[in-house]
């Protein structure tokens, strides 16, 4: 077998590739041919500590301690692959894991003469029948023939071969079978079951959908034990020199142990039942060691208690070997650490500290071209960035540049070898954050190298990974090939997902402060100074003139349109609504009205509307971000978010936008009124509840008295209380508000949040009814029992301003627990959906005709999604937006 | 332009589009020449720029789909809510909705755990509002312990006394003696109706029933009795849609339903996917997932592209059946030994594979990834090859020397 070293490349590797994997029973030769020594002795080591040939621990099963060079194959610790050893057990023991499919052996055969029990003829039918359908590889018909196969041979009565009469087959579990005769219930012995498996002949296993060649069914029953390499347990030295041995070890001495007794108790002649005792024994510990999770026997246990792990223990689940060890690698060249916004990157750049961008490396191939520079690095050595870590030798060694004289490292330097550099600004990287849901929690980044100790970076990018600065951590991961470092940058950088297929809209957009900031730069009543108006194009890096100003006299003064405009395409139109005229009190309906609401651009020219989420922000399909990407190609909307998006913060930052207490507080005639109006509903609930009381009220259909009573309680105290509310505050409230500009803009927040903070909280529900657990009849001892008046199950009449009173933060504190256990419950819940859906779907791709077909090529879909179009590359879902393509051509 | 020469210029493109898009560039196009006319030209450019926005819009070889489907699919879902709402329009009934039901469809659950049904009605009876209550009365399923006021057992009399309601039986269409029949037919005694009252039915036990657990089931055989309706239908309501009534039931029984005259079949509604399938057929049952998960994601306020969900749908259903995401479905039937292993019930799977000697030919990702291999889907999936006779002399050397 070859093997691979990291100087391979991708195609080396591709010229040796496993085609397939062959699954079966071993035969009692193939383990004693593959074995290199018998166990036969309970003794692991002798006085000196060296492992005692023939012991569990021989050293002919393989090298594990340092320095140890391994008999059988002479390789060393690292290199050894370990050896199989062997166990001969002096009685036949059942393999656990095979019970269910012994007992259809036995059920489906005759006892005398081993044949399957089903008629000459019909068993030739069904042989040829088994040959067509393996030809037309039909598996799963296979497989139901098969089971035809059994449930008729098991339920026939007597066999028709020999016509001896079939007797019931009683499995016990977990490893006993019993015969069912007229007159006693006889136990099956393995040896026994193994001799009747024998002989099945090898046509009858073909039909019964066993393999003849790599399972015959006598292989069930184990004589010979298989001794897995010292490698797959290995024992562990601890500090104080007690040596600590593996799980399987342990349980492969107490096999030996029984074996040897029940070997010599044979041998002796000893009274058959102390033979069976020991033989049930020795049946007890293979079984454990192959599962210790079978019901029916006591768990195997260490002597402090400890459940012993077999060998289905370390397969399972999900730190098991599948899923734990072969499907989730472990890899080098990844850092991780706590990331922080620099809104001064670029979105598709990330920040790394220069300590680790001393550890992680790239190799660099000497060419012609580059020796001159790859010597400087290595002249750097590992310690000073940039450097390099390591030097390959086109011999194959390595050096380490930590230890030698670099100097010399770096006048031997030749092409053909190879530098492990640190990276470099402009190296590509892939960033990750989990929980990896979608693809885009791993995107590519340019590696910009930057001073302390974070990863950074842009906020814009902040969505797609759900990563926000309260102490989340990433990881970052260089590529090393040429051909991943390609991909990465051909398919993986961040402007290549924008926009996402799921939905064909950008998930990357403003959000927060670039919302505001676009708002305050856009708004009709900004005008800027020459100063104001430079310092803002400098921070997006614009190299042109400034335009003509928008005022000319007193002094020249530009809008922050004409800034914006700047950075448009002149043939670009467009025309949409802002998230600000969802408001109806701020709608526009035309061209040319007071609130600026309408989002006008034409030929490049930002006319009108201020430019808000609907218009820059993220997650917001068909805006003007997006229709800037469909049509000027993902670079271009790396350059817009790159250069417009700053000046959007540096607005932000020079009109100083923040938020206090003030901004919230009504005033004294609004706090009047809002609380004549939760007098005036919590009258209307306290005579529902008298109407309650004398029976007067009308249940709602399908309800009972009490349900309909909450139900309209709780309509009355949340929805339409606040409803009211929020009219009576909004007026209070004008857009020069920065809470406002946040919650009218899309920014953060909603006009629902201002009434809670402004107004009040109305009633706290918990399961979507109100609070009533707690103590009997009331929820907290402050109140009656039996009280079922609005404040005594969680009406909050105060906002966040006034703050809470003692009870209603208990209310409040209640309902507020219940969405922790939400997100907990809900986390889990659709964390397996997915993972079961990834399961069953990612095998799905399409073919070069277009259609989506599984791994084996069964067609699922003819065309993908009926039109074959990618959902990505899709506008918002359709194929083409004909209406752009209309507009685009007749304007 | 008029419409006829369009619609004879996108003739001759027609092969360059979709149905779909054809029909729409129609109407489009003619909107637009009878507001402001346009050109032959025009619509040509029009016409070859959808075509080539359509082409470059297609789907490349060899893409993942499956797991983008996936992935779009469940990663919004963490967004979901966990709660029940109320159904929107339909405030009485609590129907499954957000990540719950989502997971319902996705298992293919035999019953959901909120059946409900929508029940329209043909053209002479949906205006007719009595005539609708007749027909929700009789599709309605009524338990004697829908029209009894009173039940009582006296054990050493061995006497059943159930006193029926009046305002209920009128109000369900059940007359006392269709009750009488239903008691009756259980055989558990004579059943009498008394002489002072007309709605005191007895029966007289043939057995002792001295078990309290016995009495107990007494109880319930008695009062769940089915007296008429169609079994599974809980509860109906009638709500007015537009200018027509509709019958909501609370349970389904879509067979039934449609054989009712006054039904209008055709508009007929249910959640319930296994019925749909059974009644309707596969197809049927691919839309039914197709909107129900639709429905469940639009009313969460969930953006996901409506080929992810078609997928999905065409995975669960193309072997001609429904099957349950998970391993007792799709992941259970996968060719590959390796891939089932992984996913759940990992030893049983490698024990079946062993004794029947499978073969795993390594097709999907999972096994792939397991040896270290390339996996087969994506950029994975093609190789360049390089002719060492075709690249330059000068380069080639440079290769040689390393």
């Amino acid at each position: 077998m070859k093997t691979y070293s990291k100087g391979d490349t991708l195609s080396n590797v591709l010229t040796t590739r496993v085609s397939r994997v062959k699954f079966g029973i071993m035969s009692p030769d193939e383990i004693r041919k593959m074995s290199v020594t018998t166990v036969v002795t309970t003794d692991v080591y002798d006085n000196d500590g060296l492992p005692i040939d023939g012991g569990v621990m021989d050293k002919r099963m393989g090298a594990i301690e340092p320095g140890e060079t391994c008999p059988i194959c002479g390789n060393t610790r690292d290199s050894c692959p370990g050896h199989f050893g062997h166990i001969e057990l002096a009685k036949p023991v059942v393999h656990v894991s095979f019970v269910k499919h012994i007992l259809v052996y036995l059920k489906t055969t005759c006892e005398s003469c081993g044949r399957i029990k089903i008629p000459e003829e019909e068993r030739q039918e069904y042989l040829k029948l088994l040959r067509d359908l393996e030809e037309l590889g039909l598996i799963y018909l296979k497989k139901r023939l098969h089971e035809y196969i059994r449930r008729k041979a098991a339920s026939t009565a007597a066999c028709p071969h020999c016509g001896a009469p079939s007797k019931k087959i009683k499995l016990e579990k977990p490893y006993s079978f019993y015969v069912q005769t007229e007159t006693e219930l006889r136990r099956l012995t393995p040896s026994e079951i193994r001799e009747r498996l024998e002989k099945i002949s090898d046509e009858d296993v073909a039909l019964l959908g066993g393999d003849p060649r790599d399972a015959r069914p006598e292989w069930m029953v184990l004589t010979v034990l298989p001794v897995p390499p010292r490698t797959a347990r290995p024992s562990i030295t601890l500090e104080t020199g007690i040596r600590s041995e593996d799980d399987l070890t342990h349980k492969l001495v107490d096999i030996v142990r029984v074996n040897n007794r029940l070997k010599e108790h044979v041998e002796s002649g000893a009274p058959r039942a102390i033979i069976e005792e020991e033989w049930e024994l020795l049946q007890y510990h293979v079984a454990t060691y192959i599962d210790n999770e079978v019901s029916g026997i006591p768990v195997a246990r260490h002597r402090s208690g400890k459940v012993l792990k077999g060998i289905a223990q370390r397969l399972k689940g999900k730190e098991g070997r599948f899923r734990g060890d072969l499907r989730g690698k472990r890899v080098d060249f990844s850092a991780r650490t706590v990331i922080s916004p620099d809104p001064s990157l670029g979105v598709n750049e990330v920040g790394v500290p220069e300590d680790i961008a001393k550890i992680l490396t790239i190799p660099e191939r000497v060419t012609p071209w580059n020796i001159e520079f790859l010597r400087k690095l290595v002249l750097n050595g590992p310690e000073k960035w940039p450097g390099a870590n390591y030097v390959t030798r086109p011999d194959g060694r390595k050096i380490s540049l930590k230890y030698v004289d670099r100097k010399a490292v770096a006048e031997s330097l030749e092409p053909g070898f190879i530098v492990e550099r640190h990276i470099l600004d402009g190296d590509i990287a892939l960033f990750n954050r989990q929980p990896s849901l979608h693809r885009i929690s791993v995107m590519a980044h340019v590696v910009r190298v930057l001073p302390y100790k974070t990863l950074r970076l842009n906020p814009l990018v902040c969505p797609p990974y759900n990563a926000d600065f309260d102490g989340d951590e990433m990881n970052l991961h260089i590529p090393q090939s040429e051909e991943a470092r390609a991909e990465a940058r051909l398919l993986m950088l961040v402007e290549k997902h924008i926009l996402t297929p799921r939905y064909g809209g950008p998930v990357i957009g403003g959000l927060q402060d670039y919302i505001s900031g676009a708002y305050l730069l856009t708004v009709k009543s900004t005008i800027l100074t020459k100063e104001k108006a430079a310092t803002l194009l400098a921070t997006t890096g614009y190299k042109g003139d400034l335009p003509e100003p928008a005022i000319l006299k007193p002094n020249e003064y530009w809008t922050g349109k004409q800034l914006v405009s700047l950075f448009l395409p002149r043939d670009f139109n467009y025309k949409r609504n802002s998230k600000l005229g969802s408001a109806s009190a701020l709608r526009c309906i035309d061209e040319d009205c007071p609130h600026d609401s309408l989002v006008i651009i034409k030929k490049g020219v930002l006319l009108e509307g201020v430019l808000d989420k609907a218009s820059i922000g993220r997650e917001e399909p068909e805006s003007l971000v997006h229709w800037l990407i469909k049509d000027y190609g993902e670079d271009f909307g790396r350059y817009f978010m790159d250069s417009v998006y700053k000046m959007f913060v540096r607005t932000c930052e020079m009109h100083g936008f923040t938020m206090s207490y003030d901004h919230l507080i009504v005033s004294k005639d609004a706090r009047l009124s809002i609380d004549k109006l939760i007098g005036e509903e919590l009258k209307e609930a306290e005579e529902l509840i008298q109407l309650y009381r004398e029976g007067k009220l009308t249940p709602r259909p399908g309800k009972t008295l009490e349900e309909s009573l909450e139900d309209e309680i709780i309509d009355t105290l949340s929805k339409k209380l606040l409803d009211k509310v929020a009219e009576v505050i909004t007026q209070y409230f004008k857009l020069s508000n920065p809470v406002v500009i946040m919650a009218r803009t899309g920014a953060r927040g909603n006009p629902v949040n201002l009434t809670q903070m402004s107004g009040l909280l109305g009633q706290q529900t918990v399961r979507g009814k109100r609070l009533v657990r707690g103590y009997q009849g009331r929820m907290l001892p402050h109140f009656k029992p039996g009280d079922i008046g609005a404040e005594a199950r969680g009406f909050i009449k105060s906002g966040f301003v006034d703050g809470l009173d003692p009870l209603e933060l208990f209310f409040h504190a209640a309902a507020g627990r219940e969405g922790l256990i939400d997100t907990a419950v809900r986390t889990s819940q659709s964390g397996y959906m997915q993972r079961r859906l990834i399961n069953a779907l990612q095998d799905l791709r399409v073919f070069y005709d277009g259609t989506v077909r599984t791994a084996s090529g069964e067609i699922v879909q003819l065309l993908y999604g009926e039109d074959g179009v990618d959902p990505m590359k899709s506008d918002h879902g359709k194929a083409v937006n004909v209406d752009r393509v209309i507009e685009k051509f007749l304007g | 332009m008029s419409d006829e020469e369009i619609d004879a210029l996108l003739e001759e493109y027609k092969e360059l589009f979709t149905p779909q898009l054809k029909h729409e560039l129609s109407i489009k196009l003619k909107n637009a020449a009878r507001k402001r006319g346009v050109t032959r030209e025009d619509v040509i450019k029009i016409i070859e720029f959808a075509a080539k926005n359509y082409h470059q819009a297609l789907i490349d070889p060899g893409e993942a789909v499956g797991t983008i489907t996936a992935q779009s699919i469940g990663e919004p879902s963490t967004q979901m809510t966990l709660r029940v709402f109320h159904y929107a329009g339909v405030r009485e009934y609590n129907v499954t909705l957000g990540l719950p039901r989502l997971i319902e469809i996705v298992d293919a659950r035999k019953q959901p755990e909120t059946p409900i049904m929508e029940i329209y009605l043909s053209e002479d009876v949906k205006h007719d509002l009595e005539r609708v209550k007749a027909i929700a009365r009789q599709i309605e399923s009524t338990l004697v312990e829908n029209v009894t006021r009173e039940f009582t057992i006296d054990y050493t009399e061995g006497l059943v006394t159930v006193m029926l309601d009046p305002d209920m039986l009128q109000d369900k269409g059940v007359s006392v003696e269709q009750v009488v029949e239903v008691l009756k037919n259980l055989e558990v005694g004579e059943v009498e109706v008394s002489s002072e009252n007309p709605y005191e039915l007895r029966v007289l036990l043939s057995e002792e029933y001295l078990d309290p657990v016995k009495v107990e089931k007494l109880r319930t055989k008695i009062l769940q009795a089915h007296v008429k309706g169609l079994y599974g239908i809980k509860k109906t309501i009638i709500q007015r849609r537009g200018d027509e009534y509709v019958i909501i039931a609370e349970g389904s029984n879509l067979e039934e339903v449609m054989r009712i005259p006054g039904v209008d079949w055709r508009r007929i509604y249910t959640n319930n996917i296994h019925e749909v399938e059974k009644v309707l057929g596969i197809e049927a049952a691919r839309s039914a997932i197709i909107r129900e998960i639709k429905n469940t994601l639009d009313d969460q306020g969930l953006d996901v592209d409506i080929r992810h969900i078609m997928l999905l749908a065409d995975m669960m259903t193309w072997t001609g059946h429904v099957r349950q995401v998970g391993r007792m479905g799709i992941a259970g039937e996968k060719p590959s030994v390796l891939a089932k292993a992984t996913f759940e019930t990992t030893i049983q799977k490698l024990v079946e594979s062993a004794v029947s000697g499978e073969e795993d030919k390594l097709p999907s990702i999972t096994e792939n990834i397991i040896i270290g291999q390339i996996i087969p889907v994506g950029t994975g999936l093609v190789q360049v090859y390089m002719n060492p006779q075709l690249i330059k002399k000068g380069e080639s050397e440079l290769i040689d020397s390393r």
